[in-house]
């Protein structure tokens, strides 16, 4: 009981102290999971919008495959992005320059990306199809073009929109055996909240890993807190 | 005779393999009131959304104005001219205001104010300029979706059984309006309707549909005192069951 409260006590000061160790993986935390979730939205309103509202050929596939991306065990999508970067791997020996290399953050914000877009393609998707569908066809009829009706119901859906990345951002700040893989956990360059935390841990510094976690679980409650606020506003 | 706006050839439309309309000739006039009628089913909605430039025909020659219209080739100007106000409104989760300012917005019009503030009055609407959408009674609502169809000044005003369900007052005010819309500024109306006694007071010709063929087009009068055709009889009498 005693390491709790004195870890507690610790944590709290190496916080508000600023603690720099502490500090510079928060904020790359917040770095790599911001940037993956920015591209997993440009990625996942678009294709769920289109997914929702167009019927075309070959639709509840791409609509059971979404499903199952949204369900991909982090773990196993590390070891896909480990796969196709490793030097002996997919993408890894053609050394191209947009490629990422393994343990840097570019390959953390890949696998994030992976996790996070087929979440945010499946709550768009459930988003926009709850819109009525009149709606579309109204709008349609009232000059709107193609692209801006689907803009006007991706407005009316814009809560479930909000939900669509608050949830994306929940399922990747919080995961560990992804960036576990791809990032390797290395000082100052790929140490993230959820590895530090592991690592803490393993070392004994509990007062760093309750630091740590402490901010871990404020993010999460916020990242909750945000997405009841929202769903409670479209009742 | 005055300008033809609508020709339709031999125009077939199919669902899921089935043919749900099969028009071989239709002609609409500009400036005039022409009311459709038939049971539900007939494909009267269907034409609607034809004739708004929603869907295309499988087959045959939808024209209007001169021109074949075809899918991919359908100038945005032309299909703005025409517009639907349906039988349901669907109505954007904003203000009364937003939702008729929302056809001179995608237009890129900015400076609608006037026209928007005018529409509301015409309709009884102003009081609730400001409302939200989804707080408004069903007549209400129905009106701010013919407002905001008048705002466009569209060259046809295309109606899906717009009044079925309301109440005989707003029945009455949207009545006027289109009745008014057609015969002082000359507005082209396709009237959608089952309701034989509406088609009568509004429109000047009357087409009968019929599982997705046209039985009778004639002019109001002779349609109802005489038609031509036995089924028509037994839809205007109301004996024809559906
Ligand atoms: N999108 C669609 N897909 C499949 N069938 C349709 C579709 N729209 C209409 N139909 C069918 O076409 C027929 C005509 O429908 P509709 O034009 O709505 O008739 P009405 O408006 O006269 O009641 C009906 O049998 C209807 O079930
Ligand atoms: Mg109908």
């Amino acid at each position: 009981m005693d390491v709790v409260w004195a870890g507690l006590k610790e944590g709290l000061r190496l916080l508000f102290a600023g603690d720099p160790y502490l500090w510079e993986i928060v904020l790359l935390s917040a770095q790599v999971s911001g940037i993956a979730l920015t591209i997993s939205a440009l990625l996942g309103i678009p294709f769920g919008a289109i997914i929702g509202l167009t019927h075309f050929p070959g639709r509840r596939f791409v609509q059971a495959l979404v499903y199952t991306g949204m369900g991909f065990p982090p773990v196993v999508v590390g070891l896909a992005v480990y796969l196709l970067l490793s030097r002996n791997g997919i993408l890894g020996p053609l050394n191209w320059a947009w490629i990422p290399q393994l343990f840097t953050v570019p390959a953390m914000v890949l696998a994030q990306v992976i996790i996070a877009t087929p979440l945010v393609i499946g709550y768009t998707m459930a988003a926009v199809s709850e819109v009525d569908p009149n709606l579309r066809l109204q709008l349609r009829a009232l000059g709107a073009t193609p692209r801006q009706a689907t803009w006007a119901v991706l407005r009316e859906a814009r809560l479930g929109v909000i939900v669509a990345l608050v949830g994306g951002l929940g399922s990747i700040v919080s995961e560990v055996g992804a960036v576990t893989m791809v990032g390797g956990n290395i000082e100052h360059a790929t140490r993230v909240l959820t590895t530090a935390i592991m690592l803490e841990t393993r070392r004994g510094n509990m007062d760093l890993a309750i630091g740590l976690g402490m901010v871990l679980l404020a993010l999460a409650f916020m990242v909750n807190l945000l997405m009841a606020q929202f769903q409670g506003r479209g009742k | 005779m005055s300008e033809i706006l609508y020709e339709l050839r031999e125009v077939h439309k199919r669902y899921t393999g089935r043919t749900v309309l099969q028009v071989s000739t239709l002609d609409i006039y500009r400036g005039e009131v022409l009311a459709i009628v038939g049971p539900s089913g007939a494909g009267k909605s269907t034409l609607l959304r034809l004739l708004n430039f929603l869907e295309f025909p499988d087959y045959g020659d939808l024209i209007y104005r001169g021109k074949v219209i075809q899918p991919g080739t359908m100038p945005l100007a032309l299909r703005r001219e025409v517009t639907t106000v349906f039988q349901r409104p669907a109505l954007l989760s904003a203000t009364v205001w937003r939702n008729v300012v929302y056809g001179l917005r995608v237009r890129g019009i900015r400076n609608g104010a006037r026209a928007v503030q005018a529409v509301l009055a015409r309709l009884g609407l102003a009081a609730l300029t400001h409302a939200q959408a989804r707080a408004l009674s069903g007549g209400e609502a129905q009106r701010v979706a013919l407002a905001r169809a008048l705002v466009l000044q569209p060259t046809v005003l295309l109606l899906d059984e717009p009044t079925a369900n309301l109440d005989p007052y707003n029945v009455g005010i949207i009545e006027q309006v289109v009745a008014d819309l057609n015969q002082t500024q000359g507005v082209t109306v396709v009237l959608v309707t089952h309701n034989v006694f509406q088609a009568r007071r509004l429109a000047q010709r009357v087409v009968f549909l019929l599982n997705g063929t046209i039985v009778e087009v004639a002019s109001a009068g002779p349609f109802f005192e005489s038609p031509r055709d036995p089924r028509t009889a037994a839809f205007v009498n109301g004996e024809m069951v559906y």
